[in-house]
């Protein structure tokens, strides 16, 4: 999946082996209701690990299945989050995911640059094309992750394309699924309306708790989500507003 | 795009059929037959039709769910109407009718009766408070469902409550099998996802429990379009064992292509210990019988229970906890031909229990017309008329194996042919073809 294509790629920047964006664009939104036709795996332990992260898992077959992914960008765009991550986290195994096929091929293409650049760094980080809200239980066990991050999605302002966006009441009992007790949910908007959504729901889950601001100052990645992206950016460019909303995953309270 | 326009056109009247179901009330006291809008009810002990009470005169289209609760006090039927309907089985009058959005695609009633669970055709799921009826003669309740759990715009084909009431089970068409725990007060969602049982490689179309008194938990089994039965644990999502029906009965041929269609599992219904479990595929004239062995978690195939004299393929099964007899029908809603309009088949066969005690195999056949409990007139009210022709039988097995296929099966297109539809879409599809 991951191979490499030679330094002389005319879609790469002569100077840095980069890809260059201007060949890899599309359209902005893309519709995550229709049937999707790319591979998805059955089940979690059929992800090929060694195709996404060589230098952790030489052979394809990955029987000790110590090392899981732990971090998993929704929607990662171009995956500038994903790369400040992985040199910040260099023994957590991360994931990006995307629907929008071009932007994945980028991403992709740019994970593979940095590795031959920087030989030993970006081994931690990979990329899949898929619909994460259709296929999260495909790819990650019950209480797999440690991180999840929704950084600018899809705002789907109509009414009627509400059950369109990421973060919904009942998406959010899929994410609690793969997040373990104590895990991280990470979101961020710069449209307030989205903002208040994704802050409501999370609000009215019994299974996240938000997670009060000494803990969030704290912690190195808060600062990552509006600065990282490539959108964080363009806001920040603009002037514009941002609105976060990080909670924790808790245990239930269900008695049985 | 001419071409475009036909297939489109021809899909839309197929998928308008429906299968006819069966519901076996758990004691037979009474058998439901439901095919097109028709609900058809016989009354075992009295061995005469039951007239059903309806203020708002029952079913507009096609009734895709019929289910009776676990004491029988409760029948409820769904379907493209978007209307659930909620009877007491006493009085046969409708208690509860319901108002969905979309279509309903299955129903389940929970364990203590207090909650009816129906999903729509996107994939989500709503919680009916039914603790309020009484007995006590009352004017009908007009209500609505408040949202429980969702799968992600995928449309769910079967839902089920584990025998100790504790879970809810949800199966739907991207091969997905949800155990959520069913809370005590669930009109404010269910959010716990126990499990995902993953491993069907096609839409999941049927699920059934399997339990015992040294196994209340009991066990999951399912079938697909996959053309297998697989059994798990549903607690924890492992699959245990993966039974290749479709093979097994002879319906696959070894110059099989890849791509060909596989025949579909259609209904599951196990004894009421869980040793065995009987199987209605596709193409198969009869049902396929195996035997589940709760203690080594393994399937394996009795035999097959061949129907010879006409091409009877069972669209759904059923049968009591009680009586050793499985119940069939075939049939199928709005065929083209108005000449075999809303006729079903029945069929039942007898033997149909559990072996515990005894080391021969009961003796399993299938019943004679004369042979079925209150005979003739059961058949009269169920199936429409007494003797049904050949040709609605092959009629109606083609209709419904097309409408499901089209409604589950994704469509694999060319790059080519959807490079195309992307250029035809908006602009252009409102152009009438040349």
């Amino acid at each position: 999946m991951l191979e490499h294509e030679s330094i002389s790629n005319p879609t790469h920047s002569k100077t840095t082996g980069l890809p260059r964006k201007r060949f890899y664009r599309a359209r902005a939104h893309s519709n995550p209701l229709s049937d999707s036709h790319f591979p998805v795996p059955i089940f979690p332990s059929q992800f090929d690990y060694s195709l996404h992260y060589p230098q952790f898992f030489p052979l394809p077959d990955r029987s000790d299945g110590s090392k899981k992914i732990e971090f998993a960008d929704i929607g990662c765009g171009f995956g500038g989050l994903l790369i400040s991550l992985s040199t910040l986290f260099p023994n957590t195994l991360m994931i990006g995911m995307e629907l929008r096929d071009k932007v994945t091929e980028y991403v992709k293409e740019r994970i593979l640059a940095l590795r031959a650049s920087n030989p030993g760094q970006y081994e931690n980080v990979s990329v899949v094309r898929t619909n994460s809200m259709k296929y999260i239980p495909n790819y990650f066990e019950k209480g797999q992750l440690t991180k999840m991050f929704f950084l600018f999605p899809d705002p789907h302002f109509k009414e009627k394309n509400h059950r369109r966006r990421v973060i919904s009441p009942h998406l959010l009992d899929e994410y609690a699924y793969v997040l373990r007790v104590g895990g991280i949910i990470y979101t961020i908007t710069d449209v307030e309306e989205l903002g208040v959504w994704m802050k409501s729901c999370l609000d009215g889950h019994p299974l996240f708790e938000a997670i009060s601001q000494e803990v969030l100052e704290a912690d190195p990645v808060v600062k990552l989500l509006s600065t990282a992206t490539e959108e964080g950016q363009k806001v920040a460019r603009n002037g514009g507003q941002t609105f976060q909303a990080v909670y924790r995953r808790i245990a239930s309270s269900f008695s049985h | 795009m001419e071409d475009n326009h036909m297939e489109e056109h021809d899909q839309k009247l197929e998928t308008e059929v429906a299968p006819a179901l069966i519901a076996v009330h758990p004691n037979q006291k009474f058998i439901s037959v439901s095919i097109g809008s028709d609900l058809r009810l016989f009354n075992l002990q009295d061995g005469s039709g039951v007239t059903l009470l309806d203020e708002n005169g029952g079913h507009k289209d096609s009734i895709r769910s019929i289910r009776y609760s676990k004491s029988g006090q409760l029948f409820a039927s769904a379907g493209d109407d978007k209307l659930v309907k909620i009877w007491d089985t006493n009085s046969w009058r409708c208690i509860y009718s319901v108002v969905s959005e979309k279509r309903v695609t299955s129903l389940a009633i929970s364990c203590d009766e207090m909650f009816v669970c129906f999903a729509d055709k996107f994939g989500v799921v709503y919680v009916v408070d039914v603790r309020d009826y009484n007995n006590e003669n009352r004017a009908l309740v007009n209500t609505k469902g408040v949202p429980l759990l969702s799968h992600y715009c995928s449309i769910i084909t079967r839902l089920e409550f584990s025998p100790d009431g504790k879970y809810i089970v949800t199966a739907d068409r991207d091969f997905k099998i949800r155990v959520t725990l069913f809370p005590k007060e669930p009109l404010s969602g269910a959010h716990e996802i126990q499990s995902f049982c993953l491993g069907h490689t096609e839409f999941v179309s049927c699920l059934a429990f399997i339990s015992s008194q040294d196994y209340p938990q009991g066990l999951l089994a399912s079938g697909s379009g996959d053309s297998t039965v697989r059994l798990w644990d549903y607690a924890s999502g492992s699959l245990l064992d993966t039974c290749d029906v479709g093979a097994k009965a002879g319906l696959l041929h070894s110059n099989q292509k890849q791509d060909e269609i596989l025949p579909s599992v259609t209904d599951l219904c196990a004894t009421s210990n869980g040793s065995r479990i009987a199987v209605a595929i596709q193409s198969l004239p009869g049902i396929m019988l195996l035997k589940c062995n709760l203690s080594s978690n393994t399937l394996s195939v009795i035999k097959v229970v061949s129907i010879t004299a006409e091409t009877f393929i069972p669209t759904s099964i059923g049968a009591s906890s009680s009586v050793p007899l499985l119940w069939m029908v075939m049939g199928a809603s709005s065929l083209q031909s108005n000449n075999f309009a809303l006729l079903a088949r029945v069929r039942v066969v007898s033997g149909f229990s559990d072996n515990s005690s005894v080391t021969v195999e009961p003796e399993i056949s299938v019943l004679d017309d004369k042979e079925i409990p209150r005979g003739e007139p059961l058949l009269q009210i169920l199936q429409g008329k007494l003797s049904i022709g050949e040709e609605a039988f092959s009629t109606a097995a083609e209709a419904v194996k097309t409408s499901m296929r089209n409604l589950l099966i994704k469509k694999q297109y060319s790059a080519e042919r959807r490079e195309f539809r992307k250029r035809g879409r908006n602009d252009k599809k409102n152009q009438t073809p040349a």
